[in-house]
């Protein structure tokens, strides 16, 4: 569980997360919503201490995120960012061995090694194991960098906008390996969305932000309203059921 | 399909027995190469006094600066993200010379080893402002990096060339400058020892900076204290930059030649590539200093200047070929 209380965080005058206080709960997958500027990356940000913490206070499991040694918080969550520009060139079964550093320091043992395995395989990319980086697509590139996370095998895993830049089969793939892993592995995905329908059809938990606030938080079947949405968005929507879930049409 | 890591070092081993015999040679060639005759065949006194004081310190002093000074290029590269830096296109050479111009001037008198450290902190210094430069302008394209280096470093040397006109130490200045090896006696070069041992210690935490390559964000994910490994790694890029300033002078593009050929060979995965870096920083550095000594016998070409001939093209090279990558 992932305590956010009276959480703020100021760049100059604007006010970016605005005393947000939430509990995500240990459902599958939850996902973060609201348009553009809402502090959603943000948000993130300061949950997996890539970004300080302004005022307020974040306990995952217990554990107060500025008081918790950042390697014991590495082995507790991953966080993969929006924008990710490895300039080095690295091999993808480096990389994602790397998602072990904080449990062997860069020495991986037999254990180590099986596990990136099977990250590997669960994202299919055994045949790129030994492609250097740059010489990937930016679909292969983005699995690549989940196959890290995943190996990180952290109870939380954070994603901040997986799906920017890939096509549609690439988006959904993403997100369905995400559902298994959920359900498979037991892991907590917490995930940054754009689309809502993304968060309509997989999401277990959908949290809503609106000017560094927090908007509404529940379960998409109670979320993806056309009220809702209009308030969210400011965009009229209507909404259908697609395979028992909620979506919403917006394109016109 | 089994591949892992484990299965790399079979591939690695070839490559070491190729470049091991090449380095040896290349250091064999140094210690016969010169303007004194040497005797091998029988080995008298004075062979022996030319071989201990003058040869083997120099070629010693070549592979110690060579070596060190690849590695610094490759740690540099990796904390600045950019592949177009080295101690001497980020101002840190610069103001390791400054820091040895100012302690020349005030204290004279102080041991090589207290002006070389204070020549290390002035680097450092010079390190975290080209850094903090890097964070404050804000940059579309990874040649910029180098570019702001190059300017940070031109506002320093041109303070050190209006203190040293001032004082006639412009010479020394030169010296500092232009990598040189033919002054080096026995007495005069063990210094550069500490240069390598910087790079074995650059080695035993090279996972540290591979990581710390892929970034902050990925370095924080990953449980590392991003700050504390940038301040670590530029502390002995730093000091190797201090040590080489003050016993050879440094040799520009070498920090930027060689990390660069080794990483399109095999990437940059520091545990694995860093010992590259060293023994072909050390090889190319013997071979620059041998030519220099044979195209004009009896006299010498600094190895700074027929370095700087071959590291400023395959410089050109690099960026036209990295930018056409780009676009």
């Amino acid at each position: 569980m992932i305590e956010i209380r009276n959480l703020s965080k100021r760049y100059g005058d604007s006010t970016v997360i605005d005393n947000v206080s939430l509990d995500l709960a240990d459902a599958g997958i939850t996902a973060i919503i609201g348009p553009n500027g809402a502090g959603k990356s943000t948000l993130l940000g300061m949950i997996s201490r890539l970004q300080s913490i302004d005022a307020g206070t974040v306990h995952i499991d217990g554990l107060d995120i500025t008081a918790t040694p950042s390697m014991t918080l590495a082995r507790k969550l991953a966080i993969l960012r929006q924008e990710n520009q490895i300039s080095t060139r690295l091999r993808v079964i480096d990389l994602v061995t790397f998602g072990r550093y904080p449990y062997c320091k860069g020495r991986p043992g037999p254990e180590d090694l099986e596990q990136v395995q099977r990250a590997l395989a669960f994202l299919n990319l055994d045949d790129l194991a030994q492609r250097f980086l740059d010489t990937l697509s930016g679909g292969q590139r983005q699995r690549a960098y989940i196959a890290m996370v995943l190996c990180q095998d952290t109870d939380y895993v954070l994603l901040d906008e997986p799906l920017n830049n890939l096509d549609m089969k690439h988006a959904v793939d993403i997100m369905q390996l995400m559902q298994r892993a959920s359900q498979a592995m037991g892991k907590k995905v917490i995930i940054v969305l754009h689309d809502i329908n993304f968060a309509a059809c997989y999401a277990d938990d959908i949290v809503a932000l609106q000017n560094g606030k927090l908007a509404f938080q529940g379960h998409p079947e109670a979320l993806i309203t056309a009220d809702k949405m209009k308030a969210l968005y400011d965009i009229d929507m209507t909404i259908e059921r697609f395979k028992g879930r909620p979506i919403g049409l917006y394109y016109a | 399909m089994s591949v892992n890591t484990l299965s790399l070092p079979k591939r690695r081993l070839p490559l070491w027995w190729l470049a091991l015999p090449v380095f040896l040679l290349l250091f064999a060639l140094s210690l016969l190469i010169g303007v004194a005759e040497l005797h091998l065949t029988q080995l008298g006194e004075r062979d022996l006094q030319i071989l201990l004081i003058s040869r083997l310190p120099r070629t010693l002093a070549l592979v110690l600066a060579g070596m060190s000074l690849a590695v610094a290029g490759l740690l540099m590269q990796m904390l600045a993200r950019n592949r177009f830096v080295e101690p001497s296109t980020t101002g840190t050479v610069e103001c390791a010379m400054l820091g040895l111009l100012l302690v020349t001037l005030l204290a004279p008198a102080m041991p090589v080893m207290g002006k070389m450290l204070i020549a290390s902190v002035f680097a450092l210094a010079g390190s975290l402002v080209f850094m903090a430069l890097l964070r404050a302008v804000p940059l579309h394209s990874t040649v910029m990096v180098p570019l702001i280096g190059i300017m940070f470093g031109g506002v320093v040397g041109a303070v050190i060339a209006f203190i040293a006109y001032r004082l006639n130490l412009m010479q020394s200045v030169a010296n500092w400058t232009n990598g040189d090896f033919s002054a080096i006696l026995r007495g005069r070069y063990e210094l550069l020892w500490i240069g390598a041992a910087l790079a074995v210690i650059a080695y035993l935490t090279a996972d540290r900076f591979t990581v710390a390559g892929m970034g902050r964000d990925f370095a924080t994910n990953l449980g590392l204290n991003y700050r504390w490994v940038l301040l670590f790694g530029l502390a002995i890029v730093s000091m190797i930059s201090a040590v080489t300033v003050v016993t050879t002078g440094v040799i520009p593009f070498l920090g930027l030649v060689v990390p660069n050929v080794v990483s399109l060979m095999m990437g940059d995965h520091l545990r694995r590539s860093l010992p590259w870096v060293a023994i072909m920083g050390a090889a190319l550095v013997l071979a620059c200093d041998i030519l220099g000594r044979l195209l004009r016998y009896p006299y010498e070409i600094p190895i700074g200047t027929v370095f700087g001939v071959i590291g400023s093209a395959f410089f050109i090279y690099l960026l036209l070929r990295r930018s056409e990558g780009r676009s």
